[in-house]
Parts: C-alpha cells; sequence; structure tokens
C-alpha cells in the first residue's frame, strides 16, 4: 500500500517530522516501509513543450526529429525514438542540463549527424506512472498551459513524500490512507478525524431509483447504493490522477478514477454500474448457479460455482462477480449518463474462496477477503464517491438505499489485564491499555478488573484476547519490552541418532567425500534410466516437467549431478548425501513412506572402493555383524553388487552403478556406489562396545595363499579361516589379490596375512604350525580353494 | 722408563690422519689397547721404585685422559663430516608434493544448521525433526490457517498427488513439525526444527523450490513475549557476534498472536529482516490438546539458505542445490 504524505494530513493534519523518522514509526507500528521516494523536485529542468513541427531523421529510420518550443517561441530541435505526438501536443520536455528521476543526464549530443537538444520523456522516466509507451501528452482541455512552464507546476504536483508499506493480512484497515493516518496519528499521539463530505441532493430519492434484495445474508452483510445522474464521463481532474498514478493505479475516466481513488482513501471497494444498461431497478445478491456465466470487466468470459457470490440485475442475470470484479455488460463508458454507486460489505471467508478458485486477485477482493470496513465508513465512502462525482458535473439522488444480511458478532472481548502482561512480559496499567486501544478506535468499558472491548468496524480480524494483546503491544511499542531469557529446566542435547548421523557425515568427510544436497525432485522417465522401478508420487502442481516427481532413490540425483560435474572436467568425484527418499505410502495410510537415505558414489572406482567406506562406517558406529549378501541388485552392476545387512537384517546396498545406467546419464568411467536405509540402519543395533584387555605376549604372523575359482568369494575364505583360528586369531588381512597365467582367466590367487596371539601364553612354534593346518584344512575342506604352497 | 710425553702429540696426529671412525678405532687401539706403549707402562708400573709409583701412575694416567681427549674429539669431528656427507644426499624438495591427501566437504547448509543447532542446545533445546511430505492439517489447519484463509496463498504450496485434492503436500515451512511435537509431547517445550521446505518459487537467483528452514519452539509456563525478544537476542548474538543486535517489529502469522518480524543490525546501522516470530496462537495450543491458560509460548523461524547466502556472499542461491564439485571444495 501506498501512502502520501500530504494525503495522509487530510486526516491528521498535525504529523510533522522528518520523513525516514516517520517511516521507522510506521515500521515500528507494524506498517513496514519497503520504500520511500521523494516526489516533484527531481522533475527541476522537465518543462512544458509545444510541438511545432515533426520530421523524419534523415539518417535514421526509428528517429524523428522534433521542434518543440520550450517558452522562448522558437523551435528547438529534439531527435526522439517516439511517434506517438501530433503537431500541437504539450509534451514534457528535459531541457539540457536536467537529471532526471532515474538518473539519466540531459547534454547536448549527437545523433547521426542531427543535434538533440533535450529530451522529449515519458510518463515512466519522470516518476509518472509506469507508462513507457511513448512520449506523454500533457492534458490541457482549457488551453491555459505555457510553454516553459515547469512541468511540476503545470501538472499541479506538490512537493511530497511517498511511502509504499507493506500491509499484512491482519491490517484491512491499513489498505487505506485513512487507516494508516488513524496508526500513525495515535502512534504520534497527534488528532485524527475524517474531513467532513457535503453532498448536494437532489429532491429525487434514491430509493425511487434502485433497491437491493439480498437474497444470501452470510454472503453480504450490507449492500448500499446511490445514484449520480447526468455525469459527464471524460478525463478526471489533474490532482486526483496525479495522486492515482503515484499510488500505482493508471487514470482511465472520471468515473473509475473516483471510484478508485475513494477505496484507497477510505479503504471501501466500490462499485459504479451504468444504469442504462441495468435490467429493471431491483439488484438481487444471490451465490452463483453451477456452470453460471458471466463476462467480468477484463473481457473474460467466466464459469461460476455455488461458492461464488453474484450481484443480479431484475432478470436475475449476474451483472457482477461480489467482491471480485464488475461485469462487462454494465461497464461504464463515454456515453455513460446515469450511474449506481455500489458498497457493499463481503463475506471474507467467500471472498477468499472465490479469489482462489477464480486465481483473480483485484485491489477490491485483495480488501474484501481481509475484511473491509462494514460500519459507518461505508456512508462515508458512498458519500465521497457522489461528492466527487458532483465535483464533475454529476447530480445526487437524496439518501442512501440500504440493505443487510448477516454482519460480524460485536459482543465485547473480555480481556483481562493480568493475561495481557503475562503474554507480553509487561506491566502495563489498565488505563495504559485502555489508552492504547482508545487511540486505535476501540472501545472500551471496565468490567471489575477487567475491560469489556469492542472492536471498531474496520477490524474485522480482531477476535480474541490475544488479537487485542497485539494491538496494545502495537501500540506499546514492541521495542519497549523488557528483554528476558526463559529458564529451560532441562539440558539441551541432540538426539542418539542425530549424533550418529553427524558421525557418518564426519567419518566420510574424513574419508575424502564431498557432501551433496541435490533438490529431491525428479524428471519423469529418470527412475527408469537408472534401472529402477518407476512408481513414485508425482506432484500435482510441479513448477517444470523436469521436477515432477518425488525421488525413491538418490540415485538418479547424484547420477545427474556426476553427470553434470565431469561436463565440467572435474576429477576425483567422490559425493555423498543424505536425505528423504518417498516410497509410496503403506496400506491405510496416506503420507508416503518418507525414509531418510545415505548414498555413497566413488567415480573411476570398482566396488571394492564402495566396501570399504562401508566397512569404515561400520567400524565408526560398530555395526554389528555387518555382511554382504551377494546378490543382484536393481540398477547395480549384474555381477558387481550386494545386499547389506546389519544384525541379520538388510539395510541397503553395495557395489557398482550398471555401466548401461552410466552410459544412459553419459557418464565415464566406473562408479562404486552404497545405498543405505541410514533411518532403519541407526535406529537398529549399533554403537556397543567392550573392552578387550591388550594381550602382552608376542605375536606370530603367517602368510597363506590360496589358489580361488571364480565363484568363491573372499568372504567364505575369511570366514573359515576367522573359523579356524578361533580366539587366537588377533588380525586377518587379505593382501594381495592376483591372476597368474599359469591358473587361466577365471582362477585368482588370494594371499592373507594372519597374525596369531594368546591372551595367556607365548604360542609356540608347533602351536602355530597347527593353527596354520587347521585353517588349510577348514578353507579346503569348505570351499573349492586350494592352498599355494 | 719410556718416554711418554709424546704420546698425545702422537696420538693427535695419528687421530687427525684417521678420516673414518674405523680407522680412529685403530689409532685408538695403537695408542690405548692392550699392546699400546701405554698399558705397557702402566704394567711396568709395579717395577719401579714404590716412592716413584705414585708420581707414575698419576702421570700414566693423566697421558690417557688426554689421548682418549684428543681421540673423542675427532670422533665427533668425523661424525659430524660423515653425517654432512650423508645430508649432502639426503634431500628433499619440500614443494613437490604427489598424491595430496584431501578432506572432503560438508555441505555449507550442513554446516550452518549444525551451527544453529549447536547455539540453541547450548541455549536448552532439543533438536525436532519431521517428514518433508504432510497433510494440510500439520501444514495448515493445526496451524490456524483455515482453508479460505488469504495466508493460505502465500504459501506457494506444492502439492503432491496423494489423498484429496490439496491434502497432502510438501511442506511449505518447517511449522508443522510444532504440531507434531506438541501432539507427542507435553509441555514444557523447547525444540527447534530444521529441514527442508519447498515452494512452488522458480529456482532463480534468489529463490529455490526447495530449501531450509529452521524453527524454535518454547512452550511453558508463564512464557512471555520477553522471553522471545530475550532468546532471539541471545540466539543473535551467540551466532552473529556480541556486537550485532535485534529487533522486533508487528507482523503477521496466522499460528501466532502477537506477531513480530525480527531484524538484526548491520555494521552500517541498518536492518535486516531475518525471519518471524510470535507468541503461539491459543487455537494452536488448543489443536494440540495444550490448555492455553495453563501454558504460553513463542515460535520464531528463519531460513538457513539466506544465511548461509549472506554470510558467504553467494550471488546465485542455485550454487546450493547444483552442488558443484569446484563449488563444495571451497567450504
Amino acid at each position: 500500500m501506498k501512502v502520501l504524505l500530504s494525503w495522509l494530513k487530510e486526516f491528521a493534519p498535525d504529523i510533522e517530522g522528518d520523513p525516514i523518522e516517520l517511516g521507522e514509526k510506521l515500521s515500528s507500528l507494524g506498517l513496514a516501509v519497503e520504500s520511500m521516494s521523494i516526489i516533484g523536485e527531481e522533475l527541476d529542468g522537465v518543462v512544458v513543450g509545444k510541438v511545432l513541427n515533426l520530421r523524419q531523421h534523415p539518417n535514421a529510420e526509428r528517429i524523428q526529429l522534433v521542434d518543440v518550443d520550450i517558452g522562448d517561441g522558437a523551435p528547438t530541435q529534439i531527435c526522439c525514438g517516439a511517434f506517438n505526438m501530433s503537431i500541437g501536443d504539450l509534451i514534457p520536455v528535459a531541457t539540457v542540463g536536467t537529471t532526471l528521476p532515474g538518473g539519466i543526464e540531459i547534454a547536448q549530443r549527437e545523433l547521426r549527424g542531427e543535434l538533440s537538444n533535450g529530451m522529449c520523456c515519458s510518463a515512466s522516466e519522470i516518476g509518472m506512472g509506469e507508462d513507457n509507451e511513448g512520449i506523454m501528452i500533457i492534458p490541457d482541455p482549457d488551453m491555459v498551459l505555457k510553454t516553459g512552464t515547469p512541468l511540476q507546476k503545470a501538472l499541479g504536483i506538490e512537493s511530497d513524500i511517498l511511502w509504499d508499506l507493506e500491509v499484512n493480512a491482519n491490517r484491512p484497515d491499513a489498505m487505506s490512507v485513512a487507516g494508516v493516518a488513524r496508526d500513525l496519528a495515535a502512534e504520534l499521539e497527534i488528532s485524527f478525524a475524517f474531513p467532513k463530505i457535503d453532498v448536494e441532493e437532489d429532491k429525487e430519492s434514491t430509493k425511487s431509483k434502485v433497491s437491493v434484495h439480498i437474497e444470501d445474508g452470510s454472503l453480504c452483510g450490507r449492500f448500499l447504493t446511490r445514484v449520480v445522474k447526468e455525469i459527464s464521463v471524460g478525463p478526471s481532474p489533474q490532482w486526483l490522477q496525479n495522486r492515482l498514478v503515484h499510488l500505482g493505479m493508471r487514470p482511465i475516466n472520471n468515473v473509475v478514477d473516483i471510484s478508485n481513488y475513494v477505496m484507497l482513501e477510505l479503504g471501501q471497494p466500490n462499485h459504479t454500474y451504468d444504469m442504462a444498461k441495468v435490467t429493471g431497478s431491483t439488484l438481487g445478491i444471490r451465490r452463483a448457479g453451477n456452470g453460471e456465466l458471466i463476462t467480468t470487466l477484463d473481457g473474460v468470459e467466466r464459469e461460476l460455482t455455488d461458492i461464488d457470490g453474484v450481484i443480479t440485475d431484475a432478470d436475475d442475470q449476474p451483472i457482477g462477480i461480489a467482491g471480485i470484479m464488475g461485469g462487462e455488460s454494465t461497464e461504464i463508458s463515454e456515453t455513460t449518463k446515469d450511474i449506481i454507486i455500489e458498497v457493499a460489505w463481503w463475506d471474507p471467508p467467500s471472498i477468499s474462496r472465490t479469489v482462489k478458485r477464480l486465481n483473480l486477485m483485484s485491489e477490491a477482493s485483495m480488501r474484501f477477503r481481509r475484511g473491509a470496513d462494514f460500519g459507518e465508513n461505508m456512508e462515508r465512502a458512498i458519500n465521497r464517491v457522489a461528492a466527487l462525482l458532483e465535483e464533475c458535473g454529476g447530480i445526487s439522488t437524496s439518501g442512501i438505499e440500504e440493505s443487510k444480511g448477516d454482519l460480524p458478532d460485536r459482543s465485547p472481548i473480555l480481556v483481562r489485564p493480568e493475561k495481557i502482561n503475562s503474554l507480553l512480559g509487561t506491566d502495563l496499567t489498565v488505563d495504559t491499555m485502555k489508552s492504547h486501544l482508545s487511540s486505535i478506535g476501540f472501545e472500551i468499558t471496565r468490567k471489575k478488573k477487567n475491560l469489556n472491548v469492542i472492536v471498531p468496524t474496520w477490524r474485522w480480524d480482531t477476535q480474541s484476547e490475544t488479537d487485542v494483546a497485539e494491538e496494545i503491544a502495537r501500540i506499546h511499542g514492541y521495542e519497549n519490552i523488557a528483554r528476558t531469557v526463559p529458564r529451560g529446566a532441562q539440558a539441551g542435547k541432540l538426539s542418539q541418532y542425530q549424533k550418529d548421523r553427524r558421525l557418518v557425515r564426519d567419518v566420510l568427510v574424513g574419508a575424502g567425500l564431498d557432501e551433496t544436497m541435490p533438490m529431491p525432485f525428479l524428471a519423469p522417465g529418470d527412475l527408469k534410466l537408472a534401472g529402477l522401478s518407476e512408481e513414485a508420487i508425482s506432484l500435482s502442481n510441479p513448477l517444470v516437467h523436469e521436477e515432477s516427481l518425488l525421488r525413491t532413490s538418490l540415485l538418479p540425483g547424484q547420477m545427474k549431478l556426476i553427470a553434470y560435474n565431469q561436463s565440467h572436467r572435474i576429477d576425483g568425484l567422490k559425493f555423498f548425501e543424505i536425505g528423504h527418499v518417498f516410497l509410496p505410502p503403506g496400506k491405510g495410510d496416506l503420507l508416503p513412506d518418507e525414509r531418510e537415505y545415505l548414498s555413497v558414489a566413488l567415480v573411476g572406482e570398482e566396488a571394492p572402493a564402495a566396501v570399504k567406506v562401508l566397512n569404515l562406517l561400520g567400524n565408526a558406529l560398530a555395526l554389528p555383524n555387518l555382511q554382504l549378501k551377494e546378490q543382484h541388485v536393481e540398477g547395480l552392476h549384474p555381477r558387481r553388487s550386494s545386499s547389506v545387512t546389519v544384525a541379520g537384517k538388510e539395510h541397503g546396498i553395495v557395489g557398482e552403478i550398471d555401466p548401461r545406467t552410466l552410459q544412459k546419464f553419459g557418464i565415464s568411467g566406473r562408479v562404486a556406489w552404497i545405498e543405505l536405509d541410514l533411518g532403519r540402519l541407526l535406529n537398529g543395533p549399533h554403537g556397543k562396545r567392550k573392552y578387550t584387555k591388550v594381550s602382552k605376549y608376542p605375536t606370530s604372523d603367517i602368510d597363506l595363499a590360496f589358489d580361488v575359482p571364480e565363484n568363491v568369494r573372499s568372504a567364505e575364505i575369511e570366514g573359515c579361516l576367522r573359523k579356524a583360528g578361533g580366539r587366537f586369531l588377533k588380525d586377518l588381512q587379505l593382501f594381495d589379490s592376483f591372476k597368474p597365467q599359469s591358473l587361466g582367466e577365471k582362477r585368482r590367487n588370494l594371499a592373507y596375512r594372519l597374525r596369531f596371539q594368546s591372551s595367556e601364553t607365548t604360542l609356540n612354534d608347533n602351536e602355530i604350525r597347527d593353527l596354520r593346518q587347521k585353517c588349510i584344512d577348514e578353507v579346503q575342506k569348505k570351499t573349492r580353494a586350494k592352498i599355494r604352497e | 722408563m719410556i718416554d711418554l710425553s709424546k704420546l698425545p702429540k702422537d696420538a693427535e696426529e695419528a687421530s687427525l690422519a684417521a678420516s673414518t671412525v674405523d680407522e680412529l678405532v685403530k689409532v685408538q687401539n695403537q695408542f690405548l689397547g692392550k699392546k699400546s706403549e701405554l698399558v705397557a707402562a702402566k704394567k711396568a708400573l709395579g717395577s719401579i721404585p714404590e716412592s716413584e709409583r705414585a708420581t707414575a701412575g698419576k702421570e700414566i694416567n693423566e697421558i690417557r685422559v688426554s689421548i682418549e681427549s684428543v681421540i673423542d674429539k675427532r670422533r665427533v669431528e668425523i661424525e659430524d663430516t660423515e653425517w654432512e656427507t650423508y645430508f649432502l644426499n639426503d634431500v628433499a624438495d619440500l614443494t613437490e608434493v604427489l598424491n595430496p591427501i584431501t578432506r572432503g566437504h560438508l555441505h555449507l547448509i550442513t554446516q550452518a544448521r549444525d551451527q544453529l543447532e549447536d547455539v540453541f542446545v547450548g541455549m536448552g533445546f532439543t533438536v525436532a525433526e519431521g517428514p518433508e511430505v504432510e497433510t494440510a492439517w500439520y501444514n495448515f489447519e493445526a496451524l490456524n490457517i483455515p482453508d479460505w484463509h488469504p495466508a493460505r496463498g502465500n504459501f506457494d504450496t506444492i502439492f503432491v498427488d496423494l489423498g484429496e485434492e490439496e491434502e497432502v503436500m510438501l511442506r511449505s515451512h518447517t511449522s508443522p513439525v510444532q504440531i507434531r511435537t506438541m501432539e507427542e509431547q507435553r509441555p514444557p517445550i523447547y525444540i527447534v526444527a530444521p529441514g527442508r521446505t519447498f515452494r512452488t518459487d522458480s529456482a532463480d537467483a534468489t529463490h529455490l523450490p526447495a530449501f531450509n528452514q529452521i524453527e524454535g519452539l518454547v512452550i511453558d509456563k508463564g512464557i512471555t513475549m520477553g522471553d522471545l525478544a530475550g532468546t532471539i537476542d541471545s540466539f543473535v548474538q551467540a551466532f552473529f557476534g556480541e556486537e550485532v543486535k535485534s529487533r522486533l517489529r508487528p507482523s503477521y502469522f496466522p499460528f501466532t498472536e502477537p506477531s513480530a518480524e525480527f531484524d538484526i543490525s548491520r555494521p552500517d546501522g541498518s536492518w535486516l529482516e531475518l525471519g518471524g516470530c510470535g507468541m503461539v496462537h491459543p487455537n494452536v495450543l488448543k489443536n494440540c490438546g495444550i490448555d492455553p491458560e495453563e501454558w504460553q509460548g513463542f515460535a520464531f523461524g528463519f531460513g538457513i539458505d539466506r544465511l548461509v547466502s549472506m554470510r558467504y556472499q553467494l550471488d546465485d542461491i542455485r550454487e546450493l542445490v547444483l552442488n558443484d564439485a569446484r563449488f563444495l571444495r571451497q567450504f
């Protein structure tokens, strides 16, 4: 909401002070200043010029030479890229030496051989609105403007301050100049009053011209009408246009402009109908029928439903969507003579639902959905519209015709000063509270220790004791509330899960992996590309097609970012991610089966590299009985993948990404991969460690090499060795793996180093020899591996 | 009696002639070994008159000490020379580093989130988490945002194809965690809830459809708005520095009343809007079965991505989801 200082002063004449400080006051009231500008002064040097002649630039097709009289009667040549003006038009000319509001400095310059001595300005170039299509033509209906007159004077622009305020959804009142003035006056402790409005009424009564029938009282609380006759539609007065432009609205004609002006001034949206186009003299208010059609002012035909409200004519045909937008059929035009003015109060939830359904936000609906004023401000607004129209030659009928529906409950709210102080942490007296509330129009009566508060009609949002507490706090000033820190009795802490998750991250970072955080969206087809099941939850309103599914695995996202990084020739990619995946809801559940997963991707590495990282995590988290179960896992290399089990429960997968997947994502080299259901893993058994005394007896190392056929896994041999070595086997390491030519393609040689040690005695040579033989025997008995002597 | 007095001089000359430790050992044997003149002289002591024996013995001993000292001195010289030769060849260019050890990097969001969590844990909070896909009840209704409420439109919610139309959605703020916590836990409650949130904001330099927030909730007896302002003040100083100030300005959120925006001070004295906060609305407490006459509380929340973006002066917030390794490895 934009407001002008001069306009605020019409309601609170004593506003004084530094504009920046006033802005701070507005911010502290909850009307945050988004920007502030000084109007008028910046137009020094811009004058009224008269177009004397228009000639084509000899060397530039899109430029014309404009000869203007800027006060000396002689032609001044200006090169101009716009072609909308005609000879005789008055236009704003920025003379040489001027600096325009946008910072452009005007100097004499040469353009393809022709001199340009200034600049013809569009409305936006001189800060007069957003119109930048063509040069602004200055209206001069009475032919009084002299060339060379400073533009500011010609347009009647006074120096002024413009604030752009952010108004919250709970401040319907502050969507108006008067409402902002009321708040500011309370803050500054100065007087606030509405100027008196005089409507010179005709003898003919409004009642004789129009009547209203509210069929649905839950939709419309009050509906006021007035009629203004014999208006002549044309441009509105310049001062009014100026104010509209400053507040961001485009002037259209006097009727529309006055309607908008009053809405901005008093916060009361209002509508004007061309009376001649309204069938009959009875307006009706009802809900629309499903499928009922209306073409709105913007020329769009809209299909209505029974949640929408409509205003109808005597034939029960809709002539407007309640609180949203008027109908095209009764629109004001140049031929309009008599008009009906409507000022109504609409039920905010009803308007909100229609706004949302039609996705049609207007200045009017924005105010109605927040709750417009349903009190005497409605009469004030309709009278203000009538009075302004009278200034444009209209004649008002006598009296306001009103119909009533259901209005908000105005029974007093019980406010307990004790509760207010306890909520705010203040020590305000009852009198201070009363005075704060009275200053913004709340009516208060004492009820023993407590207060009965009647909320003003312009604060529909205020419905409870805590709402009133906010009003007291606002006027008291949030900055005046003493700061304390609550004494929480508990110790703060992270949960075990959160600590473990940090440990996982730290271990992976220590191992040289970078953490990634892609967005959890996938494109349709990503899962198929990754060789995964395509069943996934889709978004109802995705921003883009490429982000329209929720991931069920971290794999596709990681593939995309590996491909991205490879395309930028970045080496040594080692990534991990911890994030949510969204599996379809379980039976009877509404929400997805949402889980926290961990992925590890090692680019250019083979599967065992991933197992090393897995074992590192297993060690860090003390995962009991971490095992790999060889099996083909969806999305992974068919011969290089395993599922991961911990304490007998499957918690994820490890291996290499399927090379076909890599190819499809455009990734070169192998990618070793881990994906774990971190949530289940960390909620399962882990982290238990117990002390084993370090033996002080000597150790003996032996090396064993086996000739291993293709389908025997190292884990099987290690299992045999551990079993045979029993409690004396302190350490077991695979230290070599190679494929000697002599063994042929499918066999390999695996060499292990075993360290034996007893906790009670020194093992002698015979005992070591026996252990060694037991190990060899066990391996040869249980597997098809053979010892290499 | 042999003239022993020249021995030290001879030993010194012989020592200097030795250029290795081995040669020096030979010299040592020659002058101090079993077959040396000195040992012979010592053996001959018995044959000289008793009156001269003490003097002669003393002289032999002095000569031995003198020879030892000469040889030891030479040994040190030789060893030093040998080490010098060794070091002359044992050179490493310390600037020639192959295969560097590299550490990984936590994502900036994780780093900030951890720091924020740590500050709040230090202030007596625990860390709560919740699902990213939520129902309308948790994301809106329980938070006092009925379906017609204008504020619903402000959330630009991303809905998912589950349940009735607009019944299930990606949470548009972390506030649903407040509700879940209050449903499961009786007050007193002191939690922060960090996590991912979603809005239909097209990705550009300052917006992302998926971003991160942290939300705080305190419910206890006699909690006041002064406590809210004080808690924010403490947090701001702990996180941003002692010199940074905070202020509250009136604002509006359906789930708090009174509501406020909170700003932090910049070095130039201007204010920067950081987040929203307020006293928990009685309707929200009631929706969770908590009696607003008995318990009061406050809530606050702000964006983590924006914080990170400000701290590192990122000119494009999309860096945070692009995951370019050259970006990740900077921090």
